[in-house]
């Protein structure tokens, strides 16, 4: 089978063999499927198809179950992350002050959905409660840059700063 | 132990592993229920079932919650009625309300349970948002609109036929069913039995409906439409009109088709006859081979009939399709020789011959459309009916179908024997096959009473019988002394169980037959809804039945067997058999590799 390449090609055999090993080291069944794929999406950085098809094959599981545990917790995610994680508060401040039109204006200048990641994998888009800094609302963090009283008008020039 | 409990004030006992639900109708009552499946572990999840029981902080739903000594439940208290209405009016807000251009118009049971709990008014508008049909295979279509995730699809699919395709996805309002990992099923590991069509509760799953296809052949004056009904369909249509299950309408099926307009009203079952013959002649071969030439060859020898176990070996088991009987399924053969041999001896150019299967299958649909299946020169079989199909054309077509007169089929390719009936359930291609087998090599009448093989009849999951060869006819010589260990299974995981032995080198048997779906085709995924063991029972005894009352009951018996031998075929496995009646397998590669199921 065609294996899709994920983060890089050539650590990818080293990340399947440092997988395999922990999967070893599990207890048999369906009970392990969490633990396991967390550290799937710490070793690949997200769990593409085949990285969930070798889960399956190494676990005895139906593919079908895996796919529909990594579908339902938002942690996991089947696209791998930007250079960039930007994430918006949408604590009860920064919604008050305006957080979901900061949202949409994101989504249209990047041309992505919340927990997407932009084709050029330049950002990916996350939304989080509260920072803790209600004070500077609505709020939003690129890497670990906070950005406050953040504006949609303000979006284009935020985003410049980050390659 | 019975446990003694109260029910709407009634005292009712029952066996402690009861629950509520069970102890309910035990008492006469009758609890609302959706995701609620006989036979099979209820996911209990849609909360239609809820009732009150003293001192519980909240309801329960019945059809889970096993009852308890003492126990005092109230099914209709006026909390316990508007907490079941206010879970189908949450149902109804996430489900089309085009009811009327539905395929489960009136046979839905969501339909039914608003009707049931007078709903009339749903406080709650409709909030999906559209998303498009998968029509991607040849046998199934899903409508993710109108999935009301009960989950009982899943529930087949991962535990009667272990093959998991089916699995819930995403979260809270997001949440589908989803086939393996992609958007359509076609992409998925699924060997399309339909078990999920046949259990859904409303129009999400359904057969690809090929009625419009079979109208235009028969209203094509050009055409010459023959049609060919599967063993199991004459236990399960008369469901379709009302009857009790197990009452079988051979005879006014014959004369409704005839009605439709089809050209000649052929028999599947007349193939199933060939079948023995061929299956069997190659069944004495590899034993042959085995223990006369000291050849390698693959035993024990898998039988082929059921286009989903097919599938399943081809996907999950390809080290075994060298095990698999080269014989094409009855349908296929039917399809070959009914656009060669009738052809010629009918004198139709086979290029208007229209083959029209009707099955109790969703598989044998995509069985029909496999590209090796052109044996003739052209598609063998033109369309496939599902069951339900057929009852709705015969409904369509204004027929009465409890007035009709009985007819019989045409011949020859209508011609049949008892054994042939029986391939419709469970051990019943096993039963002929040892009917015709034992004679063959013996020279003397399979010796148990009224030819049946008790061991492999019912609904065990995997049945075994033993069978010594004694005073063998000089041919069979060599098979003198030898016991034939022949095992049953149906339902994929039960074959899962067999393969698995097959595969390790830890089984013994020299044959064994598998059916997909379980309780064999009678059991299958076109039949009518819905198909429990007390369902299966009643079909299968009403097999057995039509089967002894056949004057004839073993496939080298029919005559039309011995003709097509003589005037067309030459001899069993000969050279037009391997050409028209013979196929081979592939090893499925898909993008998807299936993992091997946990349990």
């Amino acid at each position: 089978m065609a294996t899709k390449k994920c983060c890089n090609g050539d650590g990818e055999r080293e990340h399947y063999a440092a997988l395999d090993e922990f999967i070893a080291s599990c207890s048999k069944g369906r009970d392990a499927l969490i633990p396991v794929l967390h550290r799937a999406q710490n070793i690949f950085g997200y769990l593409p198809v085949p990285v969930q098809q070798h889960v399956a094959a190494a676990m005895g599981l139906p593919v079908s179950e895996v796919y529909g545990v990594v579908s339902f917790y938002h942690y996991f995610t089947m696209q791998p992350r930007g250079r960039h994680t930007i994430n918006v508060c949408l604590g009860t401040a920064c919604y008050v002050r305006g957080a979901k039109k900061v949202v949409e204006a994101l989504c249209d200048e990047l041309k992505i959905r919340m927990g997407e990641t932009t084709p050029d994998r330049r950002f990916s888009l996350m939304t989080q409660r509260c920072f803790g800094a209600c004070g500077l609302a609505p709020v939003l963090m690129i890497d670990d840059d906070v950005h406050g009283r953040v504006t949609p008008r303000k979006i284009a020039a935020i985003l410049a700063r980050y390659e | 132990m019975t446990i003694e409990l109260t029910i709407d004030r009634q005292p009712v006992s029952v066996p402690e592993d009861a629950t509520i639900l069970d102890a309910a109708k035990a008492a006469g009552i009758i609890i609302p229920t959706l995701c609620y499946m006989p036979d099979i572990a209820s996911p209990g999840s849609c909360r239609v079932c809820l009732v009150e029981i003293e001192g519980a902080r909240t309801l329960q739903p019945a059809c889970v919650t096993k009852v308890a000594p003492g126990m005092v439940v109230r099914t209709n208290s006026k909390q316990a009625r508007e907490a079941r209405r206010l879970s189908v009016e949450l149902l109804l807000a996430n489900h089309p309300w085009d009811c009327n251009a539905c395929v489960r118009n009136g046979q839905c049971e969501l339909q039914d349970l608003a009707q049931t709990m007078g709903i009339t008014d749903v406080r709650f508008p409709y909030a999906g948002e559209e998303v498009p049909l998968d029509t991607s295979t040849p046998a199934l279509v899903r409508d993710m609109n109108k999935c009301i995730l009960c989950r009982r699809c899943i529930g087949v699919c991962q535990d009667v036929q272990g093959v998991s395709t089916l699995a819930p996805r995403a979260r809270g309002f997001d949440t589908v069913v989803g086939a393996g990992v992609g958007d359509n099923l076609c992409e998925a590991v699924c060997v399309q039995c339909g078990q999920c069509s046949a259990i859904c509760p409303v129009g999400a799953i359904y057969e690809k409906d090929a009625i419009e296809d079979v109208w235009a052949a028969l209203d094509n004056p050009k055409k010459h439409v023959v049609v060919q009904t599967a063993p199991a369909i004459r236990a399960a249509l008369g469901e379709c009109f009302g009857l009790e299950p197990g009452t079988c309408v051979t005879g006014k099926m014959v004369t409704a088709l005839r009605r439709l307009g089809f050209d000649k009203v052929f028999d599947t079952n007349f193939t199933a006859d060939l079948t023995i013959i061929e299956e069997g002649h190659e069944l004495l071969t590899r034993l042959k081979k085995a223990l006369v030439d000291k050849e390698p060859v693959a035993l024990p020898m898998f039988t082929s009939c059921s286009p989903g176990w097919i599938n399943y070996m081809e996907f999950f088991f390809p080290d075994l399709i060298p095990n698999l009987s080269s014989c094409k399924s009855p349908q296929q053969m039917f399809g070959a020789l009914a656009k060669t041999y009738y052809a010629q001896k009918a004198g139709v150019d086979p290029a208007d011959i229209v083959v029209v299967s009707v099955m109790p299958c969703t598989a044998k649909k995509f069985e029909a459309e496999r590209p090796e299946m052109h044996g003739s020169g052209y598609q063998d079989v033109d369309y496939v009916l599902t069951t339900r199909e057929l009852g709705r054309m015969i409904q369509e077509a204004g027929i009465d179908f409890m007035a009709l007169p009985d007819g019989e089929q045409d011949t020859p390719m209508g011609m049949s024997t008892g054994a042939a009936d029986i391939f419709a359930n469970t051990g019943g291609v096993m039963e002929a096959a040892l009917r015709t087998v034992y004679e063959v090599v013996t020279g003397r009448e399979l010796p148990t009473e009224k030819l049946h093989v008790t061991p492999i009849h019912g609904l065990e999951g995997v049945k075994e019988a033993a069978l010594t060869f004694e005073n063998c006819v000089p041919d069979w010589k060599f098979l003198e002394g030898v016991t034939a260990k022949v095992a049953v299974a149906h339902g994929l995981a039960n074959a899962q169980r067999v393969c698995d032995k097959v595969a390790k080198g830890e089984a013994d048997y020299h044959f064994i037959e598998v059916m997909c779906c379980p309780g064999g085709c009678i059991g299958g995924g076109g039949q009518p809804r819905m198909t429990t063991n007390n369902v299966r029972n009643a079909r299968i005894k009403a097999i057995y039945a039509e089967d002894e009352g056949r004057p004839m009951r073993k496939s080298h018996t029919n005559p039309a067997i011995e003709e097509i031998y003589r005037d067309f075929l030459g001899e069993p496995l000969g050279e037009i058999s391997h050409r028209l009646l013979h196929t081979h397998y592939e090893k499925k590669e898909s993008s998807l590799t299936p993992a091997t199921q946990a349990k």
